[in-house]
């Protein structure tokens, strides 16, 4: 019998025990790799946002303004998607989501213009510890967001606008204003980078210590201003509805109201149309909120079913008022208050319960249905497709009322604090009066960097190009005297 | 030859056609408009804006006669246009002067 014959057989068993046991242990630096749930759940998410803008935002818009003008609304919502999405790739993800040297707290910087780094193994964080996605679905679900969000600007001036400016005036929103603001509100270093730097802190002692905390203050600087002042917007309603919805009347009272408003009948030429714009905007909604959340789990469902109950009872609540108020219930009130059920929710998203969101919706519709209606003909503006009256007070309706809902008291989800016990999300202390003042103080700062940014913008746009048509060209219609097309030939 | 020319509610069409070939007339020309007599439009209400809608929809037939077949034409065309109601609409009577049949050339009388 040779000597080596029970080593060997030792090894054996060794080897049978230890192997097990050393997988099971989780290496403290594994780069996690995407989960294929997640990876196709953000697959969907994305196309679903995609398909809320073409068809469902211009068939939504098509539909509320004359049939002379519709091929221009159609036009100008697709054409915004086109080149938006070559900016996004070109230059904007790098200026929205990556760090920005000394202006970070506004905008980033350039190290991934033309996606450079970017590939096809390279990931982008979630907001769980070790849960991570590809990257360029990260870059493809945000740059739809970049593609809605100068689209919906396009209806508060519908019908009277030229057609090369507004897509000059949209390449530099984008660039000045959008970008900015998605930086500020959503750039951080990620869960897992303030997770790694927590555990160093941990981990030190003596002076090294000091040299971690510092370098965990580092980790936790590198983000947004409206970020770091720990402002809630689970999908945008900062971002996208609030800025567009500023942007929006800023160039209705800037281009100045219609041909013949006031005067003339200038009624939907199809709200068959718009109803399905509508219904598809609510269904893309579901990527849009759900998608937010960048991972296939719980807090998606939470955002799923909020995006439905918010919706609901916002439709209804309009729905209702208008019929107590005018004395018949409209389709156009039923939809248009779905739809600022859907702004409303939608920073509220992952944060409040079901419950709080069924609040939220009745007082959206309420409210935006007054200002669409009453306070829209008091002042006497013409934001043709209620741009600031359903994104830019729904938005900031919605804004507040995170504050107010995501407070676990109220059935809410709480914030996570991701350094206290670093590797997971805890819950952390939430009081309600300093939630809402932080979520006002982002809502101002939106309102006026939107708001002064776009002033500037169209002033440009209008002394290189020129935003109105004549007034010849506007009686005629848009779709012929911008694009020599008609939408109809009956 | 007469031009009687007949602006009804459009839901009369079927019931007008019918009676109007049952007296032998073989063609006629229909056309889709919008007018208001006595008969008051209503509001339409699209987010705040309202408007006062006069204009409503109604059907115009156009058949050209012989001068000896006007008044029973006129007749059946009342009689099954009429609901009673206001906005039940008018019938014009004109003069035709000539009547060609494009495809035989045939003319006036027996052009119709």
């Amino acid at each position: 019998m040779s000597s080596s014959l029970p080593s060997r057989r030792l090894a054996t068993v060794i080897a049978a025990v230890a192997l097990p046991l050393a997988s099971a242990i989780p290496a403290l630096a594994a780069t996690p790799v995407p989960n294929k749930g997640d990876t196709a759940f953000m697959f969907v998410a994305t196309v679903l946002v995609l398909l809320m803008t073409i068809p469902g935002l211009a068939l939504f818009y098509g539909g509320l303004v004359r049939t002379k003008n519709m091929l221009s609304l159609l036009m100008q919502v697709f054409a915004i998607v086109a080149m938006v999405s070559i900016i996004w790739v070109v230059y904007g993800y790098s200026l929205a989501f990556t760090g920005g040297g000394r202006f970070n707290d506004y905008i980033g910087g350039l190290d991934k213009m033309f996606l450079k780094g970017v590939t096809a193994e390279t990931t982008a964080a979630t907001f769980s510890n070790g849960v991570v996605i590809p990257e360029y679905l990260y870059v493809a679900f945000q740059m739809t967001f970049a593609c809605i969000t100068p689209a919906l600007i396009v209806g508060a001036f519908a019908e009277r606008v030229r057609f090369p400016a507004l897509m000059l005036f949209i390449a530099l929103w984008v660039t000045f204003v959008y970008f900015p603001v998605a930086h500020m509100v959503w750039y951080w270093a990620g869960p897992d980078a303030l997770a790694d730097a927590a555990k160093k802190v941990a981990a030190a002692s003596g002076d090294a210590k000091k040299a971690a905390e510092e370098a965990l203050a580092a980790v936790q600087a590198d983000a947004g201003k409206i970020y770091k002042w720990g402002a809630l917007d689970f999908a945008g309603g900062t971002v996208v509805h609030i800025n567009a919805g500023i942007a929006g009347l800023v160039g209705a009272l800037l281009i100045g109201k219609r041909v013949g408003f006031g005067r003339e009948a200038m009624p939907p030429h199809s709200l068959t149309m718009t109803m399905i714009g509508a219904s598809l905007l609510w269904v893309g909604w579901f990527g849009f909120n759900s998608g937010s959340n960048l991972e296939a789990n719980g807090t998606a469902a939470l955002a799923m079913m909020n995006t439905f109950v918010a919706t609901a009872a916002a439709a209804l609540a309009w729905m209702l008022a208008e019929w107590m108020g005018k004395g018949k219930p409209s389709l156009l009130g039923l939809v248009s208050g779905a739809i600022a059920g859907l702004v409303a929710v939608t920073p509220a998203s992952g944060f409040a319960g079901p419950m709080g969101s069924i609040v939220l919706g009745l007082i959206a519709g309420v409210i935006c249905f007054i200002a669409c209606t009453s306070l829209k003909n008091a002042l006497g503006y013409d934001d043709s497709l209620d741009v600031f009256g359903i994104h830019c007070i729904g938005g900031i309706i919605g804004a507040i009322g995170t504050g107010i809902l995501a407070a676990p008291s109220l059935g809410g989800t709480g914030v996570l604090d991701y350094v206290v016990k670093p590797g997971e999300g805890v819950v952390g202390e939430y009081v309600i009066a300093t939630q809402v003042i932080t979520q006002i103080k982002a809502v101002v700062l939106t309102i006026v960097w939107s708001g002064v940014g776009s002033l500037i913008l169209f002033k440009v746009a209008d002394i290189l190009v020129g935003l109105r048509p004549a007034e010849q060209a506007e009686r005629e219609g848009l779709d012929i005297t911008e694009h020599g097309e008609r939408a109809y030939n009956l | 030859m007469k031009l009687i020319t007949a602006i009804i509610k459009p839901f009369k069409l079927e019931e007008v056609r019918t009676a109007l070939t049952d007296l032998g007339l073989q063609g006629m020309t229909v056309t889709e408009v919008k007018g208001y007599g006595r008969q008051k439009g209503h509001t339409e209400i699209y987010r705040g804006a309202e408007y006062a809608v006069s204009f409503l929809p109604k059907v115009k037939i156009e058949v050209v006669v012989p001068s000896a077949d006007v008044d029973k034409t006129v007749d059946a065309i009342v009689k099954a246009a009429k609901t009673g109601q206001i906005g039940d609409g008018k019938i014009f009577v004109s003069t035709v002067e000539h009547t060609v049949r494009i495809r035989t050339g045939e003319t006036d009388d027996n052009a119709l």
